[in-house]
């Protein structure tokens, strides 16, 4: 009897040392980094895909305006080098760990997207445009990159969000360290302080100039 | 005493919780349970309009395979309709799970604002200049002029058209076959059986004893294996996998007196009972597999 019991409390044992060693292993999160790393680098591939299918409007973009006689000369210049500087930058999986290479590309996509919502709006006031089938075309073609830049954004962030608490959290953090998994930069506002600030809303009549 | 601070303190946590997420809740609206594949919170269609806009959706899918939803909303404020529509595509994922070709038509009475919302597998068929051309040619003029279903039903016979040109794989036979489990694998119910088991056969065995130990075993392999790939299927193999592991080779348990391999009268099964997946009774259910990257296109009326 008396050996039967020490048999099953020794086995209980030796089950309980493997269950915590088990959840040593889990818990140490080398695999979650693997899979939330290949995740965000998919997310961010994705990123520069929609911004390169922007990118590659443009140019029809620019070409059908082009073709509109006396179109606001400064704006158009203003797409076609934001445009230039956007893609000259070089885009690697590396910019992932690399927080300043990632602020700049944010930052020259950002001036693109000022340049451009600034052409597609001065276009409204040329009824020729407006017109123009073509440029209406490409003008959807536009807005649903933009909105699939939104959404590419967006799963990209979530993707960060995800690897980043992991990168961050107690046990799992000293695996990040030993195999350097560093916490990887995400999206932000450009202009946050300007968009937080509310707008100055007058009812007064602007004073007479 | 302590137990009781510890219960007072996790429901107060859970309020917590509650209040949050309630408060979140009403910064935006809540995605409707996706209850049939026309979805009318405005009341606008007549019931027999709807029935006949849903039969025609279904007679889609089954021609087609593609599975299409018309949501009608009263409004999307704070957000936006190609926001609320890219949440709502999030959460339905309609389309099947192994093509991911769903669409989703979004109307928003109040603002008077209509968006097409295209997975991924269907931006070909409906690309976005599609999507904004069936807006302003089928549905903002039926619109205007307060035909409803009028629009809405040109509107997917163009939809459907696109739909039929582009080379999408045959539907199945039968459209409950391709759903429950999702995300399966196989590596995972491997290594839960070969690790896991031994020691909660060890355990259980040591405390039960081999017989009834290593049934408790399987029926807790098929538990789990049913949690993890949500098919009965391989929950049964698991469980069966996990009582000879157990009982008949041994393995794990403490081997008391000499009585060769345990003899069992048909122990088998242990895994989850019933099952609440298929979709019961010709209902309608996302496929699961679409993947919404902000196709389709948005228009007003």
């Amino acid at each position: 009897m008396h050996r039967i019991l020490s048999a099953s409390t020794r086995a209980v044992r030796a089950a309980g040392l493997a269950l915590a060693a088990a959840f040593v292993l889990a818990g140490c999160g080398y695999n979650d980094f693997q899979r939330l790393d290949e995740q965000t680098k998919a997310a961010w591939s994705e990123v520069l895909n929609q911004y390169q299918r922007r990118a590659d409007l443009i140019p029809n973009i620019v070409a059908t305006v082009k073709g509109e006689a006396n179109f606001e000369q400064e704006t158009l210049t203003k797409v076609i080098e934001a445009r230039a500087k956007a893609t000259s930058i070089q885009v690697t999986p590396e910019t992932l760990n690399n927080p300043e290479a990632f602020n700049k590309f944010q930052q020259v996509q950002g001036e693109l997207s000022g340049a451009l919502s600034r052409l597609m709006a001065v276009s409204e006031n040329y009824p020729t445009l407006k017109a123009n089938q073509a440029f209406q075309d490409l003008r959807v073609q536009l807005e649903g990159t933009e909105n699939r830049i939104t959404v590419a954004r967006n799963r990209y962030i979530k993707a960060v969000a995800e690897y980043n608490v992991l990168a961050r959290s107690f046990p799992s953090n000293l695996t990040a360290m030993i195999f350097s998994y560093p916490v990887k930069p995400t999206f932000t506002v450009a202009n946050e302080a300007q968009i937080s600030a509310p707008p100055p809303v007058s009812f007064e009549k602007p004073a007479s100039r | 005493m302590t137990t009781l601070r510890r219960v007072w303190l996790a429901m107060f946590a859970a309020a917590l919780m509650g209040a949050a997420t309630f408060a979140h809740a009403q910064d935006v609206l809540t995605v409707p349970p996706l209850s049939g594949r026309v979805i009318d919170q405005t009341g606008t269609l007549k019931p027999e309009q709807q029935q006949a806009m849903s039969d025609k959706l279904a007679a889609i899918e089954t021609k087609r395979g593609s599975q299409l939803v018309v949501l009608i909303v009263p409004t999307t404020a704070p957000e936006d309709i190609g926001a609320y529509a890219q949440r709502v595509a999030d959460a339905w994922k309609i389309g099947r799970l192994a093509v991911g070709d769903g669409l989703l038509i979004v109307v928003a009475k109040g603002d008077r604002k209509i968006r097409i919302e295209v997975a991924k597998a269907l931006e070909g068929a409906v690309p976005d200049l599609a999507a904004r051309r069936i807006i302003a040619e089928q549905i903002s003029p039926a619109f205007k002029a307060g035909d409803y279903a009028g629009g809405l039903n040109a509107a997917i016979d163009q939809l459907d058209r696109r739909i039929g040109g582009e080379a999408l794989p045959e539907p199945l036979p039968s459209q409950g076959a391709n759903r429950g489990s999702r995300g399966f694998d196989i590596g995972d119910l491997t290594i839960f059986l070969f690790v896991a088991v031994p020691i909660v056969g060890a355990v259980l065995s040591g405390v039960f004893g081999r017989k009834l130990g290593s049934v408790a075993t399987a029926g807790v392999a098929g538990g789990v294996g049913w949690w993890i790939t949500a098919s009965l299927f391989a929950a049964g193999g698991a469980a069966f996998l996990a009582l000879l592991l157990t009982g008949v080779m041994g393995v794990g348990s403490t081997r008391r007196g000499g009585s060769g391999p345990g003899i069992w009268g048909g122990g088998g099964g242990g895994g989850g009972g019933f099952s609440s997946g298929g979709g019961g009774g010709g209902g309608f259910s996302s496929g699961g597999g679409g993947d919404f990257g902000g196709g389709g296109a948005s228009g007003d009326w």
